[in-house]
This record gives structure tokens, sequence and C-alpha cells, in this order.
């Protein structure tokens, strides 16, 4: 399978979770642990994208300029991208965002009215943006209406094309086929957002890789609208298991995720319902009851829950054994 | 009584809705037709009897009686036909985006000043929809921001509008500022495409000091009222109501069904505008039964 570029949209679809409040200090604290944990793109803004600070939708403590601005001035190799929603956002606010050093954008429009974007496409083309056109609620078209949808959006010079499950609402097999029959019919790469809604934004994201995306979106601790998006570490653990390539580094991203996002949400009174000790027994294949005692084991020792468990993985650890978990924390602690 | 003779330009979605809604004035009659192409449109005019053209604005050449044209093309069309219009001393009612002469919604700022410029421009259907409430609520209490939510059924948007979302949202807003008298102000538009079509509504929030809710009800049902006299199809769904600083407000526009069904509102309300001014002047210019 190809490999995946990740964007991580804990700082745009994730401002919703904290009402648009983030700062520019809270930007500049993720983005630069988000490109260290080998995120290729950064989205940052409003919620609702470019000039979405309205009554309406809710008012951001900074503007998106400034936003971008934190971001960019962190980052040395992943780019920030905005996102903007024709009949929000204009043409006009693109000039604005590029000198604040927004390198990509996101078209986004109902899944069945591409059309309202082409002139956004075509002049954020024209001032030299990756430009991505972003099909949401794809759950409520058919999947002839999301192909020529795609089509119009690539036909108006998009990038990449994404096919977007804003409502969460999307199944296993509505993705492979919606995806498939995208990437079938248009001859730029595809991409998908999910929400994790029915608790299948990790499966989801997966179906879209196998089904021919390779622009998967994620968010840290699953930030997001609704029940958010796809968890970006769990993203990452879930591909490195199923051999799918991409630049993230998961103990990077927990670390991010762990020491820069929850405290920057605790501010605002978000507690995110993460588990990444869980995560790590998924993902090193061991028995779940080992989690208590591993984090036990691990203070006790001053280890890495994380070296013990995936260690427990690697020596086929099974249930019942957990006299080896303080095994293999003293071991640990033996070699450091 | 003599009626005000009526070119348009543009027999599309909005030409056509307009076509019966003059075929219908008791104050307008219909004249020419113009267009660049054969069409639907032109075909429709002809069957009833009326002159057409496919030759663009040089259709208008033979004619020397006609009053009044309607512009339905786009806005870089508008730019060409703008000062031929002029030169021939046809007043103009331009309905694309190209804003050459001043916004008006007849509700709340057609005065004689404004029926003597050469061109008038009819802002946009959501700027027809809700300048009109803004204003009225402006009068009696200062609006410091008003924000619009118009959501149309995607059916109801033609090809112009969606090439051009951006001169939408852009052209409402300053009309938000210029007539409906808020500081700044910001426009949203949605097109919803759900089956069976939605109808247009409009939702406004417009942020007041200290809002006297009673007062300000008042003078939007007064403003309703005018509104109603040319677009019966127009009313309140959300009596205004305050949180804080905020004042927000609903209203729902029914099309009259002329040319595309009832739920195209939209263009009812901006054509409905269009020929409210037409026959306002044509009352001005050969007199009639009132005076607008």
């Amino acid at each position: 399978m190809a490999k995946v570029t990740v964007v991580d949209t804990s700082l745009r679809d994730g401002s919703h979770s904290v009402a648009h409040q983030f700062s520019t200090d809270d930007v500049r604290r993720i983005a630069k642990g988000l490109e260290d944990a080998g995120v290729d793109i950064i989205e940052v803004g409003h919620g609702d994208g470019l000039t979405g600070s309205t009554i309406n939708y809710g008012y951001s403590k900074c503007s998106d300029f400034d936003l971008v601005q934190a971001a960019s001035s962190v980052l040395t190799n992943a780019k920030v991208a905005v996102l903007l929603i024709p009949g929000i956002g204009t043409v006009e606010d693109l000039e604005q965002i590029r000198d604040a050093g927004c390198s990509v954008v996101r078209v986004a429009t109902h899944v069945t009215e591409a059309d309202i974007s082409a002139q956004h496409i075509e002049a954020s083309k024209k001032m030299g943006f990756l430009t991505v056109g972003f099909l949401m609620m794809s759950h409520m078209a058919c999947v002839e209406r999301v192909v020529e949808e795609a089509k119009k959006m690539e036909s108006y010079g998009a990038d990449l094309v994404y096919v977007t499950d804003s409502g969460g609402a999307m199944l296993n097999s509505d993705v492979v086929e919606k995806i498939g029959a995208v990437k079938e019919a248009v001859s730029i790469p595809v991409g998908h957002h999910a929400h994790h809604n029915l608790g299948l934004a990790v499966s989801n994201s997966i179906a879209a890789i196998r089904a021919g995306a390779t622009y998967i979106d994620g968010s840290l601790g699953g930030l997001g609208a609704g029940a958010g998006n796809t968890p970006t570490e769990m993203l990452a653990a879930v591909m490195a298991k199923e051999k799918i390539e991409s630049n993230l580094n998961l103990y990077k991203l927990l670390d991010v995720t762990e020491q820069e996002l929850v405290p920057v949400l605790s501010e605002y009174g978000v507690h995110l319902p993460i588990n990444h000790d869980a995560l790590m027994i998924g993902y090193a294949g061991v028995y779940s009851s080992f989690m208590l005692h591993a984090r036990r084991a691990a203070e006790r020792f001053n280890v890495d829950v994380r070296d013990i468990l995936i260690e427990l993985g690697r020596i086929g650890a099974i249930g019942g054994q957990e006299d080896r978990i303080i095994d293999v924390a003293a071991g640990l602690a033996a070699k450091k | 009584m003599k009626k005000l003779r009526i070119g348009l330009i543009g027999p599309g979605n909005i030409g056509r809705d307009l076509l019966i809604k003059v075929m219908r004035s008791e104050y307008l009659e219909p004249a020419l037709v113009i267009n660049v192409f054969e069409s639907n449109g032109i075909q429709f005019a002809r069957e009833h009897g009326i002159d057409t053209s496919i030759i663009g604005i040089k259709g208008l050449d033979p004619y020397d009686d006609i009053d009044l044209v309607f512009d339905c093309t786009s806005a870089t069309a508008h730019l060409e036909h703008a000062p031929i219009l002029a030169e021939k001393g046809i007043f103009a009612l331009d309905l694309t985006p190209a804003a050459v002469g001043p916004y008006c919604v007849p509700a709340v700022n057609l005065s004689e000043d404004l029926l003597e410029k050469p061109n008038l421009n009819l802002v946009t259907c959501a700027g027809q929809a809700i300048v009109p409430i803004l204003s009225a609520i402006n009068s009696v209490v200062h609006v410091e921001y008003a924000e619009l939510i118009a959501s149309l059924a995607s059916k109801s948007a033609g090809a112009g509008t969606r090439a051009n979302i951006d001169e939408f949202t852009q052209t409402t807003r300053k009309a938000m500022m210029d007539v409906g008298g808020a500081d700044q102000a910001k426009a949203i538009i949605i097109l919803n495409p759900a089956e069976p079509p939605i109808n247009m509504r409009n939702t406004l929030h417009v942020k007041v000091k200290n809002p006297d809710i009673a007062k300000i009800t008042e003078a939007v049902h007064k403003m309703v009222a005018k509104i109603q006299e040319y677009v019966p199809g127009y009313k309140v769904v959300l009596e205004p109501i305050a949180k804080d600083d905020v004042v927000t407000t609903m209203v729902e526009v029914t099309g009259r069904g002329d040319y595309l069904p009832t739920y195209a509102g939209n263009l009812d309300i901006i054509t409905s505008a269009a020929v409210r001014i037409a026959e306002v002047y044509a009352q001005k210019k050969y007199g009639g039964k009132d005076n607008g």
C-alpha cells in the first residue's frame, strides 16, 4: 500500500471541542509537537474555517491569521492548512492567510454542492496553495453523486479530493465503496476524514486506505466535533500493525497528547477520554488485564509503561502471566 | 393608462420569472427579450407575442421606445451593458452582482431621488429578504453588527449564483451596511439539497445595546407588512428574541411559483422587488392610481 500522508486537525476540527478558544500559545505548543511526531500537514483555525468566527458558529479567541502565523512560526517541515467553506469564507480571505504562512487550503462544500467551490479552488491554485477539495457529509449522497462531485473538484484544479464523513455516519462498507469509486474515477490522490460518532473512525480510516486513500485526517486524542475524529496516535498504532507506511512516530504522538494537549484542554475544562496504556496493550498484543499491573510496575521500577507492554508482547506473555510484568520491568530498569 | 415598455436581457431562471411578473403587471408591458443564443426563454417570449433578439445588447438598436431594461445576465455582461443603456436613456434595473448603480431594496430606500438614477442594483435575493428587517430594527435601536444566515434550496440556485458565491456573500454584506444601516455585517449562505426542496430561510442576528424587544417586534411587523405588498409569501417564522446583546429573528420566503416552484422564494423576492421598482417608476413616468 502507498505511503499515507497524515493531516492532523486537532487545532481546527478540534477547535470545536474548546468552542474555538485555542490561543496562539496553545497552537505553537501543539503544532511543534505534531511536527516532531511526524504529522505532515497541520490544520489550524476556527472549526468552521476561515471567518467562521461569528454569532452563528461561536467566536474564536484568536483570529485565523494569528493562529496560522503562530503555527507556521514553529514549523520547519510540516505544512499549515486552513479550511475554507464557500458561503462562509471568501477568496479574499486567502490572500491574507498565505502571508501568515499557510500553504494548504481545503475548500469544503456539502457533498452535492461542489460547483460552488470552483472560484475558490481556482484562486487557491493560482495563489500557489496545495488545494484540497473536501466533500462534506458524504454519507448523504449515493456513490455516483459522490464520484460526480469529486470529478468536478478535480476539474477545477484540486490537487486532491476528500470523501469526508462529517456526520460520523458512514459504515466501513460505505467508505470502501465511495473511496474506491472516487479513486477509480479521478487521477488525483484521495483522502478521508472520519468522525467517531459510531465508534468507526479508526476502522473507517483503515478501510479508506485499503480502498485507495492516501491522505488521512486525525486529531490527537480524537479531539473534534461530535465524538471527535480519528485519534492520530491510534491511527499510527493501527497503521504500524497494518504495515502501512507513514511519517508518524507513535511514542511522540502519545507524548504530545499527554504532555501538551491534555494540559491545554484542562485549562478549558475539557477532559479527553483517552487511555494510551490500553492503546499500547492493543498495539503490543497483550492481555488487557495487564494494564493496571503494568502501570504499577512502571512506577515501581521507574520505567516506561509502554516499553513494558511492548516487551511483554515481544516475549509472548499470555493471560495469567501477570508475574512476568514485574520481571520485564525489573529487566528494563537494569538496562537503564 | 400608458404602460411602461420593458426590455429584458437574459431570460434564464431569474429572467423568465421576471417576465411572467411583467406580463401580469398592469403598469408594465413586455416589449423585447434579448439573449445571446436561442433558448427556451426566447421561445417562451416568442410564443407570447413578445419581440425577441438573440444578438445581445445590439438587439435594442432598432427600438427607440423601450423605457426600462431588466438585466438578468452576469456581472461581466452588465458592466458592458450599463453604459450602452445609459446612453440610450433607458432606465436599467440590474439583477446581476455588478452593482454599477446604487443598491435598491424597495421596502427601504425606494425614493424619488433613487428613481432619477440611470441604473439601480437589486443586491441579491438574500439582501432583498433581510435588509428590510435589519433596517427596521436599526430604526429603533442602532445595530453595531448584523449577521445573516441564508439557506436556499440547492435547486433554486442557478449556475451564475454558484459560480460566484463570493460576490453573493460580499454584495449581501455590503448592502446590510449601506442600506440596512449596520456598522459591520457578515452574510453566510448555505445551499441545502434536501428533497422536497426547502423554502428560503433567513436568520438574522444583530448586536445592539439594551434591546427593547417590544419596539423591535413592532418595527419588524410593520416592515413585514410592507414587504408582503410585493412578496405575499414573506413571513416571520421566529419572532425577535434577545439573549444578552444579540437579537435574533427568522423569516421565510415562499415563492409565488411563477417560473420555478414555490420553494424558490429567493427568486421570487428579487424579481418581485425589481417589478415593484419598475411599477413605481411607471407610475412616476406615466401616472397611475397611486404613487407607490
